[in-house]
């Protein structure tokens, strides 16, 4: 299997998440010892009822935060594909936080460097302990494995039905 | 710590604000929420002071477990005044996402008094606190006020609590909604926020809150999470609260028609199971909460159609079998109307059932509705009295607007034999006649009728006791229940999981002492629950109520027997056992025959410099004889 699939990341079901945000406290609990969700590296979007979203890093190839980073102070890491912050290159000037389309990286309020999801040493937290299991942490190979079957489960249901 | 030890006072007629430190004692003998409220209020009111008027103040108030990650509580606070509708002393909860913001912004608790000059909004974000131009927002609904806002300043994680034109009206009903569907809905708390001219409260806060041993409480709420997985939440993540449809309906004790009947023939159609299958569109939840209790319903096709509202047995009931309604569409419309303007949906529910009453026996006719057929079952009418009632429109929805209790006086020719309230609130969903300890508990309730003062409902419906009566040893399950609730409702812990407390105060007093840092027992912790009590009962003594004729029940309650026909035929509460039941009260919690609490009781519960309030009342009686006062 080519490497690029066994980077796993975390993603949120927009099916099962309600936007409770346990995922941002649980994450601060882990990095921050404290409560938090200004200090959680995944945050949750609620629109509407109907409408709801966990979002963190998802380890973009040729991630644009790293190129956007005009002090060379972010490097993602070839084995995880996880952003690493060099917080003393850091100075907060937010271009990478610009550069990312998903909101996933934010300036901390009090050391003022980026920080952004590191997996937790890769067993986050956060999916760990999200009660809808509205988080996996998986590949891409497999989310689209699983989307590839949904929809072609949804598609035969009827033969499905008739085969079983 | 998990207490911000701060709580900011906003002068509202001035705009000046300033802080005080939260003293550890207190915060520990009033643990947060209601409890908190209530001695602030006592603290920041004068006696006798008109719920509307500027001088009221107005509390919000978080609990101990606010801002933490704890399931059910993290997400919750209290606003405790005095009520424009009963005259007493107030209080109400919410959760959602709102309630942890004040505690991030650093404050256990907001008291505003005073009165601005112009519909404002509070900005609150950490330290800095303004107030803001609301006039553009004026006749907006709670939730519409709650977008503007957050577009306005640009901040998507703004969170409002709000009132809408029902608020602004004064309407005694009035609820502040926060997080669309989330209300501070009883006793007219909007109306307060109104007669102050306050639109919302918007908090943002980013501050840290720390719990004092963070590996054990992640621990014990690990454990509470795998509990909310099991049976003792599967009411709420299922059918959610309206499975109690038809489980009332089979035990006689669902009250249809303005508490007429106690079974509804239409109940099928207005239950857990219809409303799930055809009107549910998801069920989400509050913030840090794993339970899933929100059911969200839609209606999908019809006169209604894009309707949406959450969906709640009381609201459901009151704006439903209560007005004889058995339409899904309509009553999720009522619903969604109620949260438009501001109101609460079991208040709103209950008076139109009584318009309704009134019109079937001719004290209300065409001409006072201006045309509108008020039959009870019309659920177009139902809808239009619930908007006329938010916008103050028209003679009968001004009169509705005041209340129950006001507007039997109002409309007189004997309409307060037709009025369902208690202390001027007006009841919940429970038939009283048939079950008669939860009759005791309403009735005894600070806040005027309620359910969920003390549960009392819970061992007539679990078939603990024998419903049809009452008799000795109810007091005390009464006030079992009553003063659980009051410590569950200062942790501001959701109701809906009280059943994962399986070892109840005991790992209450473990969940608060592992947050906060401050060492509690269950014993300590009951005693807490015990002296809120003592300390709202005088507080409504204070406002000159409080004392046994103020607790009652309604005059179909004790009067009418049941027509149906089957097991509750010809059930009704006579004075002797209510008086039963209120002496065995009265004496269980070691007040006086007339409801008063006795010094000795107040000095064991540490609320000694409530006597003077008392001693007016209990007047030249000997308080050397222990234990009792009063006559």
């Amino acid at each position: 299997m080519a490497s690029i699939y066994e980077k796993k990341f975390v993603s949120g079901d927009p099916a099962k998440c309600v936007g409770c945000c346990v995922c941002e406290y649980a994450c601060s609990m882990h990095h921050e010892k404290t409560y938090n969700p200004t200090k959680s590296r995944i945050r949750a979007v609620r629109l509407n009822p109907f409408v709801n979203l966990a979002v963190a890093c998802r380890l973009c190839e040729d991630a644009p935060c790293v190129a956007a980073c005009p002090r060379d102070a972010l490097e993602q890491s070839q084995e995880t594909g996880i952003i690493i912050v060099d917080e003393d290159k850091c100075n907060g000037c937010g271009w990478c936080i610009e550069a990312c389309d998903y909101g996933a990286i934010q300036l901390h309020p009090e050391s003022k460097v980026v920080y952004i999801c590191d997996l937790c040493d890769g067993e986050p937290k956060c999916v760990e302990w999200c009660p809808e299991e509205a988080l996996d942490f998986t590949t891409k190979d497999i989310l689209a494995q699983k989307s590839r079957v949904a929809i072609v489960k949804k598609m035969f249901q009827e033969a499905l039905k008739a085969t079983t | 710590m998990s207490y911000a030890k701060r709580i900011l006072h906003v002068d509202l007629t001035t705009g000046k604000t300033k802080i005080e430190p939260l003293k550890e004692d207190i915060a520990k003998k009033y643990i947060g929420g209601i409890g908190l409220g209530m001695r602030l209020f006592l603290d920041n009111s004068k006696p006798g002071t008109d719920p509307l008027s500027p001088e009221n103040p107005i509390i919000f108030a978080t609990g101990p477990l606010s801002g933490t990650m704890a399931p059910s509580a993290g997400n919750s606070y209290a606003v405790v005044s005095k009520s424009p509708l009963t005259g007493g002393i107030a209080e109400s909860k919410a959760h959602g996402f709102f309630g942890a913001e004040i505690k991030r912004a650093g404050y256990d608790a907001i008291i505003f008094t005073g009165k601005s000059e112009k519909l404002v909004y509070i900005l609150i974000d950490d330290d800095s606190v303004q107030l803001m131009d609301a006039e553009y927002l004026k006749g907006k609904s709670p939730h519409d006020t709650e977008i503007a806002i957050r577009e306005d300043l640009g901040d998507f994680y703004i969170r409002v609590s709000a009132i809408g034109e029902a608020g602004e009206k004064l309407v005694r009903i009035a609820s502040i909604i926060n997080d669309e569907f989330r209300a501070i809905g009883r006793t007219g708390m909007g109306a307060v926020m109104g007669s102050k001219n306050l639109k919302a409260v918007a908090v943002r806060g980013t501050n840290d809150v720390n719990v004092g041993n963070l590996e054990e409480f992640t621990e014990f709420i690990k454990m509470i999470h795998e509990r909310m997985k099991g049976p003792a939440t599967r009411k709420y993540r299922t059918l959610g609260t309206p499975e109690n449809v038809l489980v009332l309906n089979s035990l006689a004790a669902l009250p249809t028609r303005n508490f007429t009947q106690v079974t509804f023939e239409g109940a099928e159609k207005v239950s857990g199971e219809y409303l799930n299958e055809r009107y549910v569109k998801k069920i989400i939840g509050c913030a840090t909460c794993g339970m899933r209790c929100d059911h969200i319903g839609v209606v999908p096709e019809g006169p209604y159609k894009g309707a949406t509202a959450r969906v709640e047995f009381e609201c459901l009931w009151a704006l439903g079998p209560n007005c004889g309604v058995d339409r899904l569409d309509a009553i999720i419309e009522a619903i969604y109307q109620c949260d438009y303007y501001g109101m609460d949906g079991i208040s709103a529910g209950v008076i139109v059932s009584f318009a309704m009453d009134c019109y079937e026996n001719g004290i209300l006719t065409k001409k006072d509705t201006d045309n509108l057929d008020l039959h009870f079952g019309n659920a177009e009418a139902l809808v239009e009295m619930v908007k006329r009632m938010g916008s103050r429109k028209g003679w009968l929805g001004e009169v509705l607007a005041e209340g129950t209790m006001r507007a039997a006086e109002k409309i007189g020719k004997g309409a307060v034999k037709y009025a369902n309230h208690i202390k001027g609130l007006e009841l919940p969903g429970y038939a009283l006649r048939t079950l008669k300890t939860a009759a005791l508990g309403f009735a005894v309730s600070f806040r005027g009728a309620c359910h969920l003062r003390s549960g009392a409902y819970s061992p007539d419906v679990k078939g603990k006791v024998d419903r049809f009566k009452i008799e000795k040893g109810r007091g005390k399950l009464v006030m079992d229940g009553e003063d659980l609730y009051n410590v569950v409702d200062s942790l501001i812990l959701c109701k809906f999981s009280r059943g994962v407390f399986f070892e109840g105060l005991e790992e209450m007093a473990k969940y608060y002492t592992l947050t906060t840092g401050i060492a509690m027992t269950a014993e300590e912790l009951r005693q807490a629950g015990e002296r809120i009590n003592n300390l709202a009962r005088v507080l409504n003594i204070r406002e000159g109520q409080g004392t046994r004729e103020y607790d009652t029940l309604p005059p179909k309650i004790m009067s009418v027997p049941v027509p149906d026909e089957g097991i509750a035929k010809g059930a009704v509460v006579n004075q002797k056992e209510f008086d039963i039941g209120l002496d065995d009260y009265y004496e269980i919690r070691g007040w006086t025959k007339e409801g008063i609490p006795t010094v000795e009781k107040l000095k064991e519960l540490g609320l000694s410099d409530l006597v003077p309030i008392v001693k007016k009342k209990l007047g030249p009686q000997t308080p050397k004889k222990k234990g009792k006062g009063g006559k």
